[in-house]
């Protein structure tokens, strides 16, 4: 039974290609939390998002989000997801406004209410000069920015995002993690991979480190530290953690 | 091992890249379906041989002679060849400079750009070499194996011929920059590529029909009137034809020309080529400014805020538009054929139905390419919490509204002389739409919309069979409206590849 408290709940989750990418996976995250996910590239970290947007379907296990099967009920769970990827997806030929309002037409909000937050986001991310040009002439910060509000402007209760960093130049990424903190603030739950290690160490609540398709360390950066008994930078947490689990992996293969 | 950055490196680069795409194409990874395709393609090649045998044999056994008509014909199909590869050089030269794959790189690197522009027009001159005589070969062959060996010379001919395209095609994209500036010039270097590669087709059956009341091109060559009109025999004009006929010095003399023009003009302009190809990547950095919006969001349904985006992108589009509607253009010859052959007499709306009922299968083809797969958003379209098969209809409504706006005013003029026949038009206009939209539906993969004109090499089987079913139904449509029974052939057909289609096509594995 999924417990309505975990904005994000997923258990003995498993997926593969040609080879397992998702282990038996349990992760929870809690209503209103800010969680940073991090691994090394194709650790599975993108793969685990995909499922819980609903990109990918899982082979075993259960995500639930906001208490909502997301097997079971999909679009109920759609609903309340927002999902931002690092390869900001949004159509050449409409404009930051058309795009919005696209959206707000896809998850059904109110068509005033819509405009007004729209309007809002356009302001608060800085797009107000760009707001009537199309799109297919911006920079990747400026597109990374239309995602973004595209993803807020139908105010869902988990956002996840994956490297919506990366890059971005230093006003835009301080815009973005703006906005990510006051959403946090309202009680919105943001679920984020990066590997800016310095970003996860001082927004995330708490961090997962994921590493050949299972969480090999979570907690909030004191308790990481204590695991590792030194008190240390998150990088260096983070290359012992996974330095550890490759030299299990190693272990067990020579076994 | 030649020395990198050079002229025979860069070479040796392009080929690795061209071969491994080829191969990736033809196999896609799968040693089994590259040899069946091999098969397949080995059989279809022999028959090509076996049909030019037979339409070449009568022309043979008379004694091929270098008279005025044979010239005539021989120049004839051999400037036809030449429009088809100056079609294939014109868009190859302008993916060249608008093509960034591997672009910002080669032009970052202190790498000669000279040499990069040399490699890449030779390559284009070659491909489109070998594609002309990939499809004259049937005919060459022939004439080789029955006529005598002189007509390898033909060979010869197709290659200067083909270095003379690229010559041209360099040479048109160049003037085009200058003329018309780097954001209009793909657009149109693609319309002239379109109209030049149909243009002679579509002409020279034009004529045939208006002068001869058929559609064989041959009959307009070999025409009493036409070959009188023509050139003396002294005529330089005849110069490919006798070189393509075994004449050495003339073949020389061709060669000469098509590949001493080709490194003329490379010389000439490949100091001109990064500055256009930047100008090119410019043209995507640059902002449209739409006019600002007074308008208020509307309230919308969770479809029709879907069918609205995809009528915005497509009036939006006009360079993937023009594609699909280059398309139409080829429908041109059938019409006027069927327009002249039978208006007269079977009523002059009953011969222009087929026509409409392909063009339907074939727009709405790509229309729904372009709505389907053709999906810039297609993370935010899954993630949004709207069914999948809500947002499948939703776009088969928006393809098949637009084929309704594009198709309801012709229909409305055939209902002006008939209503019977304009129901039955708009009925199979409907049918052939939904069939190719169908097809679409069930080869769809998700692709970037700059992704369109790879879509024929997406899927070969979902491209035929679009074809053959647009073809099916019109002639349905056509037997249908005469009241002939024998129309549920053709219709019966048309579902057989429709049944095909469905099975060839990938099932399940979609979210």
């Amino acid at each position: 039974m999924s417990n309505p408290h975990f904005a994000l709940d997923i258990s003995g989750l498993r997926k593969s290609f040609d080879r397992p990418v998702v282990i038996d996976l349990e992760l929870k995250v809690r209503a209103g939390e800010f969680y940073a996910l991090l691994g090394p590239n194709g650790a599975g970290k993108t793969t685990i998002l995909r499922m819980v947007a609903g990109l990918l379907r899982q082979d075993a296990g259960a995500i639930s989000v906001c208490g909502i099967d997301t097997a079971k009920d999909p679009v109920s769970a759609k609903q309340i997801v927002a999902w931002v990827s690092d390869e900001p997806m949004v159509y050449d030929r409409l404009t930051p406004l058309e795009y919005l309002e696209f959206v707000a037409g896809l998850w059904r909000i109110d068509a005033s209410e819509a405009e007004r937050h729209a309007n809002e986001l356009i302001d608060w991310l800085g797009l107000r000069p760009h707001a009537n040009e199309r799109c297919g002439g911006f920079s990747k910060g400026m597109l990374q920015k239309v995602a973004l509000a595209g993803a807020l402007v139908h105010n869902p209760r988990l956002i996840i995002l994956d490297e919506p960093l990366t890059g971005l130049d230093a006003g835009s990424a301080r815009q973005v993690k703006d906005v990510l903190k006051q959403k946090v603030a309202s009680g919105v739950t943001v679920i984020m991979t990066t590997h800016i290690l310095e970003v996860a160490e001082r927004m995330a609540e708490r961090i997962g480190v994921i590493n050949h398709g299972r969480l090999v360390a979570e907690g909030t950066l004191a308790e990481l530290r204590a695991r590792i008994g030194r008190e240390t930078t998150l990088e260096e947490i983070f290359l012992d953690l996974v330095a550890q689990k490759e030299a299990d992996l190693a272990a067990e293969a020579a076994a | 091992m030649s020395t990198p950055a050079t002229l025979p490196w860069f070479a040796a680069h392009e080929f690795r890249l061209a071969w491994r795409d080829w191969l990736a194409m033809m196999t896609a990874g799968r040693r089994v379906r590259g040899i069946v395709l091999f098969i397949v393609l080995a059989v279809f090649y022999l028959g090509l041989h076996l049909l030019a045998a037979a339409l070449l044999g009568p022309w043979i056994r008379d004694g091929i002679t270098t008279d005025k008509v044979t010239l005539v014909t021989v120049t004839g199909t051999g400037f036809l060849f030449w429009t088809v590869m100056l079609s294939q050089a014109l868009e190859s030269v302008t993916r060249a400079y608008y093509s960034r794959s591997d672009l910002d790189l080669l032009l970052s690197s202190p790498a000669s750009s000279a040499s990069v522009f040399a490699v890449r027009t030779g390559a284009i001159a070659f491909g489109t070499v070998l594609l002309a005589c990939l499809l004259a070969s049937p005919i060459i062959n022939v004439l080789i194996a029955q006529d005598g060996a002189r007509w390898l010379a033909a060979y010869g001919v197709l290659a200067g011929l083909g270095a003379l395209a690229a010559t041209l095609s360099v040479l048109v994209t160049i003037g085009l920059f200058r003329a018309i500036g780097p954001a209009r010039t793909r657009l149109v270097a693609q319309i002239i590529a379109g109209i030049v590669g149909a243009g002679f087709v579509i002409g020279i059956q034009a004529v045939a029909i208006l002068s001869l009341g058929n559609m064989n091109r041959y009959a307009v060559m070999q025409s009493p009137e036409f070959v009188a009109a023509a050139p003396e025999l002294s005529s330089l004009i005849w110069l490919p034809a006798r070189a393509a006929m075994g004449g050495l010095s003339a073949m020389l003399l061709v060669l000469l020309i098509g590949f001493g023009s080709l490194v003329l003009v490379i010389r000439a302009t490949s100091g001109s080529f990064a500055r256009h190809a930047i100008a090119a990547a410019g043209v995507s950095a640059a902002r449209v400014q739409q006019s600002a919006s007074t308008r208020p969001f509307r309230k919308s349904s969770q479809r029709h805020a879907l069918r609205v985006k995809e009528w915005k992108l497509l009036r939006r589009d006009p360079w993937l538009l023009s594609q699909t509607l280059m398309q139409i253009l080829y429908l041109f010859p059938p019409a006027l054929f069927l327009w002249v052959s039978y208006g007269q007499s079977a009523g002059t709306y009953v011969v222009v139905i087929p026509v409409i009922v392909m063009a339907a299968g074939q727009l709405a083809g790509g229309l729904s390419w372009l709505a389907i797969s053709g999906e810039d958003a297609h993370d935010l379209v899954v993630t949004a919490p709207i069914h999948p098969r809500a947002v499948l209809i939703a776009k088969i409504e928006a393809v098949l509204v637009s084929i309704a706006v594009v198709f309801g005013p012709v229909l409305l003029f055939v209902a002006i002389a008939s209503v019977e026949l304009a129901a039955i038009t708009g009925l199979f206009v409907a049918i052939s739409a939904g069939s190719a939209t169908a097809i679409q539906l069930w080869f769809r993969v998700p692709m970037r919309r700059a992704m369109f004109r790879r879509r024929q090499v997406a899927s070969r089987a979902a491209t035929i069979s679009e074809a053959l079913s647009s073809i099916m139904w019109a002639g349905a449509a056509v037997l249908a409206a005469g009241n002939q029974w024998i129309a549920a052939l053709p219709a019966i057909l048309a579902v057989v590849v429709l049944a095909v289609a469905y099975a060839l096509s990938p099932k399940g594995k979609r979210v």
